[in-house]
């Protein structure tokens, strides 16, 4: 058998994939309206543990893997304009709707109505970016437009320090809020 | 004596491990980052081409690259919503919730508010993301963990503009 695999074989493994996802999301909590919420709020930590842990298991597997030649990286455009007003969107609508569009989908499955409601809204979104692409694809998308480009090609630093660092700091936000976590408790 | 390391404390670090080695398979064995909206984008224009026909989406700017299609990208949204489905049951936590409580603790029991709270933001997660060019998953966990100079900067952004969103809104209380 060779990798990647595609076809059917993929298309069959892409569900199981997508249920190993949805049921970690579930498991991780972070399908609760409230517990996504409240890490805006600064009163609930689970998403920022799940998110750090995932992005460092992830990034050192992944890594490996590439280095192996048995991946290879998919970057994102960096349309910097766009990525900035894009995520600063975003991050007024996840905490209006409660959900991410992953944790959405999930949370739809586990009897969440009003993420079911709210998953119109995102197809709506779809549907309006669709029909507004046109005015920022040779406007808005290509200021800033530096292409694909990781962190360790602008700064000159290697992938290995950026995944210590990225470790270190987040054991210490990690330690920090476990302690704050069993003052609050106590 | 034993570590209690499968505790309910301990748990958001394990499925943060779970969600890493499941992007290392899915990297290795079909090649694909983890993500969500650009095939929710694929359904967006499904449905758009039940009302409009298949003409007009191919002739769409965006839709003719992203095109509509049942292929990786939708198939794993159907898993996720399905994995959901089936770690609520398994576990027992499957329930109907019509409004969430930190919500109904804010704002009251009204679940017209809360509904058209849900749809503006579920409009803004969408257009946000496509503008950034990926959500959580796409942008923030596979970009992040490749190192990806757009990933990095939604995380930023993304949860700047969260923290100042949730201070205004849940002010009061």
């Amino acid at each position: 058998m060779t990798f990647p695999l595609s076809g059917d074989t993929a298309l069959g493994l892409s569900v199981v994939f997508g249920l190993a996802f949805g049921w970690l999301l579930q498991r991780g909590k972070v399908t609760d309206y409230n517990v996504i919420v409240n890490q805006f709020r600064m009163t609930d930590f689970t998403v920022i543990k799940v998110m750090m842990t995932a992005i460092i298991v992830g990034g050192l597997g992944v890594l490996f893997l590439v280095d192996q030649g048995l991946a290879k990286y998919h970057i994102k455009d960096a349309n910097m304009l766009g990525v900035i007003i894009g995520s600063a969107i975003f991050g007024i609508g996840m905490v209006l709707y409660g959900y991410c569009p992953g944790t959405a989908l999930a949370a739809i499955g586990t009897g969440s109505i009003h993420a079911l409601v709210g998953s119109i809204g995102m197809l709506i979104g779809g549907i309006a970016y669709a029909l507004t692409f046109e005015g920022f694809k040779d406007g808005l998308l290509k200021v800033w437009a530096l292409g694909k480009v990781r962190l360790p090609d602008i700064t000159g630093i290697a992938d290995p320090v950026w995944f210590g660092g990225l470790a270190v700091l987040a054991l210490i936000l990690f330690v920090m809020i476990e302690r704050h976590e069993s003052r609050s408790a106590a | 004596m034993s570590l209690p390391l499968f505790t309910a404390h301990t748990r958001p670090y394990r499925v943060g491990i779970g969600i890493g080695v499941l992007s290392w398979l899915v990297f290795a064995i079909v090649a694909q980052p983890l993500g969500i909206t650009t095939a929710l984008s694929e359904v967006s224009g499904g449905v758009t081409a039940l009302f409009t026909g298949p003409d007009f989406i191919k002739a769409n700017s965006y839709w003719s690259k992203t095109v509509p299609a049942i292929d990786y990208g939708t198939l794993f949204l159907v898993g996720t919503l399905l994995g959901g489905f089936m770690a609520s049951l398994f576990h027992r936590e499957f329930r109907i919730e019509w409004a969430p409580a930190v919500w109904s603790q804010h704002f009251g029991p009204s679940l017209v508010k809360r509904y058209a709270a849900a749809l503006m933001g579920g409009f803004l997660t969408m257009y946000g993301a496509r503008l950034a060019g990926g959500c959580t998953s796409g942008n923030g966990i596979s970009g992040g963990l490749q190192l990806a100079l757009s990933g990095w900067t939604f995380l930023v952004v993304m949860f700047a503009s969260g923290l100042a969103t949730a201070f205004i809104l849940f002010k009061r209380g």
